[in-house]
């Protein structure tokens, strides 16, 4: 709320949310309309027949010390923009620069040094644990790979770190397969942890973890943040994680940024259609509400392949306010106020931007009626 | 039948279900420990259940406390000579930790099939996903290579994945984290098992693909009438789906109950820590999320007494020391509703109404 005048002074931020620290810093990693295609082959020739546009044309900057949070549906590219941002994987298009160097076509060698400053904690925790090497060495490496000697020596370090993600001594000489799935989590999280990075890019970091450990965890970031300055950009399916530890949180879909916004305002006041269902499809732990499915927005109608994805808004057919406009123009990625940037024609809880195409589409008149009677329901709660 | 049934009466107490649904399956003091260089492991340590026919079980417990040893040992996966199991698992009036792997094996896929929380690890990389569910479909089903490509088809398309027609060829690296996922959801569901043993199977899913998945299992239920044990530590997920509900704690069973209970009445101060630490849109953001203080026990070294002694606010509560000593038994503390705690019901109670209960 206290941004509402602060569209000019970038200096004015409330200071009333310890979770503000980042907001004003500098800018740590910035991304131009980076693409990623993955060409999809066909046949003994191994002819290329078409493309996954796993991410589609991205802007966005991290700011030093910040938590940029990343949401959206299973597919919609967030691993894929995780591992471009890392330079794990080349882009088709678009630049990466890291405090102001662009490090998009860096070689393997110019990159060593950026790589002790920039780590990822993976989605599969299994398949990045080399299954021959037990814990101990998993965890040392990365000391051995930049040639660093922590204080105390280095099976002291990995056993400390070990035990910061809630790991026991016991634990050091056992292999990937010998640990739960939570804890091999944990043990990629003390990975990327060892060498004091800069920017943390961590991909579902605690989706395999009780609600205990999340905690734990969280707190561990947010205390690693506190000490070390340290940035993260969390990538997260879990709105009600993501929210906890997120000061601003981009939501993706089908390859694009449709939302960018400090989290609060995010929260309270979303824009885009997409995030407004996102946020009302959290289930509520709560099993006397079970019946009370009504305040749902159940996105309806298949979710569309990104690799022919629609034209327009890649939203329109699913969404309930979707017009003709929305079919045949692409949304821009706008500020509609101050910290939030949305790209729709027709946004919730902001002016409408196309007010003159009202004539809804016929599936958006189906969702808008679906919406409808299932508010009627609700109101008998 | 008559074994199953003596297995039943041989069973001294709490398990056996009041309104005596239709047991499916049966685990009676089950154990799974396993042989390192650093000790023995006692990831499961004499764990009771029953799941009835078209009921779902939800397990829920801190990482590492023996929920998927559980399910891998009802499945008859844990194979190597260095897994010692014992006790029970009595699926359908058929015991299976006795049984011939060869047997167990014939009963995988269609009698029982499993979600499993590594995807990965369940699928061959060198495989397409669509070679995989129409193997697996095959295996139970006397149809051609065509056919059971169009079946995996169909799979894939009702956990969701769009285009199925041409992802069907992809390779599992090919797919995003949640592809995967709702990959081997299809793998699992294609034979319409009797029981589905669903490990995490939403951990990588956003809410809308969640609630999609979630259908897919109640209509497998209402169908077949499958019986469902569902882990998971997503309480919101449990809260939706459980019928009855198990809270784990090293390797052992702290509290079991009617999901409803156990969410509105828990007796158990694990279980207490489990709901306070739990971060929820409905409410109030807190600033802090209050995990259970403290580390989780060494499966190899397990404490004396209550294993969750030395992270328990109420362990000095208990006369006698006895919380660090003897270990407590589950005991009944409502209808059909077991803890394992040495406080006394009215103790319980009254730390769960003036102290827990106004904080979550
Ligand atoms: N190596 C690859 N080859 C071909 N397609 C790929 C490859 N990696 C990813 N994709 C495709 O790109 C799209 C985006 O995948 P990505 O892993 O980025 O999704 P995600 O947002 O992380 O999803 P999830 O939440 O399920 O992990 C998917 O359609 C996926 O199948
Ligand atoms: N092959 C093995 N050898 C030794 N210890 C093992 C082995 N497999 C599992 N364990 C240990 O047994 C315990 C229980 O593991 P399990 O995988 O059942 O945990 P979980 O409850 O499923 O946890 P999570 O929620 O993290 O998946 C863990 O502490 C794990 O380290
Ligand atoms: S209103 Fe139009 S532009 Fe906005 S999300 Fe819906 S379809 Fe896209
Ligand atoms: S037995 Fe003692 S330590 Fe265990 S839960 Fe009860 S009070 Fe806490
Ligand atoms: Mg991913
Ligand atoms: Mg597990």
């Amino acid at each position: 709320m206290s941004d509402e005048k602060a569209v000019s002074i970038p200096q004015q931020s409330g200071g009333t949310q310890a979770k503000d620290a980042g907001a004003d810093g500098e800018i740590l990693l910035k991304v131009t309309g980076l693409q990623k295609h993955f060409p999809i082959r066909k046949g003994l020739l191994q002819r290329q027949t078409g493309a996954v546009r796993a991410v589609d044309g991205i802007d966005f900057e991290v700011r030093k010390g910040e938590t940029l949070g990343v949401v959206g549906e299973s597919g919609c590219g967030k691993s894929t923009m995780g591992r471009l941002i890392t330079r794990l994987l080349e882009p088709t298009a678009g630049t990466v620069e890291f405090e102001g160097r662009d490090i998009t076509h860096l070689s393997t060698g110019a990159l060593r040094p950026m790589r002790r400053d920039v780590q990822m904690i993976f989605q599969d925790p299994y398949s990045s644990l080399n299954p021959r090497h037990t814990i101990g060495t998993i965890v040392s490496a990365p000391f051995r790979l930049q040639g660093v000697t922590p204080e105390g020596g280095v099976k002291k370090e990995v056993q400390r770190l070990l035990s910061v993600v809630g790991l026991n001594p016991e634990h050091y000489n056992r292999y990937p397969h010998e640990f739960s799935g939570g804890q091999r989590q944990r043990i990629g999280i003390a990975r990327a942890l060892a060498l004091n990075p800069k920017l943390v890019v961590a991909d579902e970091p605690v989706s395999a973890l009780d609600v205990s450990i999340q905690a734990q965890v969280v707190n561990l970031l947010d205390d690693l943040q506190e000490e070390l300055g340290l940035t993260y950009v969390i990538i997260a399916h879990d709105l009600s994680v993501v929210r906890h530890v997120s000061d601003r949180i981009a939501v993706m879909y089908l390859g694009k940024i449709v939302e960018l916004a400090d989290r609060n305002a995010l929260y309270k006041a979303p824009m885009h259609p997409y995030t407004k269902a996102l946020l009302s499809a959290v289930p509520i732990p709560d099993p006397k509400r079970r019946k009370v499915k009504s305040e749902r927005i159940l996105l309806k109608g298949d979710v569309p392949s990104p690799i022919s994805p629609p034209s327009g808004c890649r939203f329109h057919t699913r969404c309930w306010k979707a017009t003709q406009i929305c079919r045949t123009t692409e949304p821009p990625l706008l500020e509609l106020r101050p910290g939030q940037r949305v790209a729709c024609h027709h946004p919730e809880n902001s002016e409408d931007q196309a007010p003159q195409d009202t004539e809804l589409l016929t599936e958006a008149r189906q969702a808008a009626a679906e919406l409808g009677k299932s508010s009627d329901t609700s109101s008998d709660k | 039948m008559s074994k199953l049934e003596k297995a039943a009466l041989g069973e001294p107490a709490p398990l056996a279900q009041s309104d005596a649904d239709d047991v499916f399956l049966s685990v009676r003091d089950l154990r799974i420990h396993f042989d390192t260089d650093d000790g023995l492991v006692k990831s499961v340590d004499g764990v009771s259940f029953d799941v009835a026919r078209g009921r779902t079980l939800g397990i829920v417990g801190e990482s590492g406390s023996g929920k998927s040893v559980t399910s891998l040992g009802v499945m008859g996966l844990h194979r190597s000579a260095r897994a010692k199991v014992s006790g029970e698992v009595w699926l359908d009036g058929q015991e299976l930790i006795g049984a011939h792997p060869d047997e167990v094996r014939r009963l995988r896929g269609r009698k029982m099939a499993m979600i499993f929380q590594d995807p990965l690890s369940a699928m061959h990389p060198y495989y397409t996903v669509g070679h995989q569910i129409v193997e697996a479909y095959r295996v139970h089903h006397d149809v051609s290579k065509k056919i059971a490509k169009q079946r995996a088809v169909e799979m894939l398309d009702r956990v969701g994945i769009p285009e199925p027609g041409k992802r069907v060829d992809s390779y599992p690296h090919e797919f995003s984290g949640g592809m995967r996922q709702r990959a081997m959801i299809a793998m699992a569901l294609v034979n319409n098992p009797e029981l589905l043993i669903a490990d995490e199977p939403t951990t990588a899913l956003d809410v809308t693909v969640q609630a999609q998945i979630l259908d897919l299992i109640r209509d497998l239920q209402k169908e077949f009438g499958s019986a469902v044990i569902m882990i998971t530590h997503d309480l919101g997920v449990v809260a939706e789906m459980a019928d009855d509900l198990l809270v784990m704690y090293g390797g052992r069973c702290v509290e079991r109950g009617p999901a409803e209970a156990v969410f509105s009445e828990p007796r158990h101060p694990y279980t207490w820590g489990l709901l306070g630490s739990m971060p929820r849109l409905d409410r109030d953001e807190t600033d802090r999320l209050i995990p259970v203080k403290g580390q989780p026990p060494s499966l190899i070294n397990l404490p004396p007494g209550c294993a969750f002694n030395p992270r328990c606010p109420y362990a000095d509560i208990p006369k006698d020391d006895v919380t660090r000593t003897v270990r407590p038994e589950l005991t009944e503390v409502g209808s059909r509703h077991w803890a394992a705690c040495h406080m006394s019901q009215e103790q319980r109670e009254r730390i769960w109404t003036e102290e827990i209960a106004p904080k979550l």
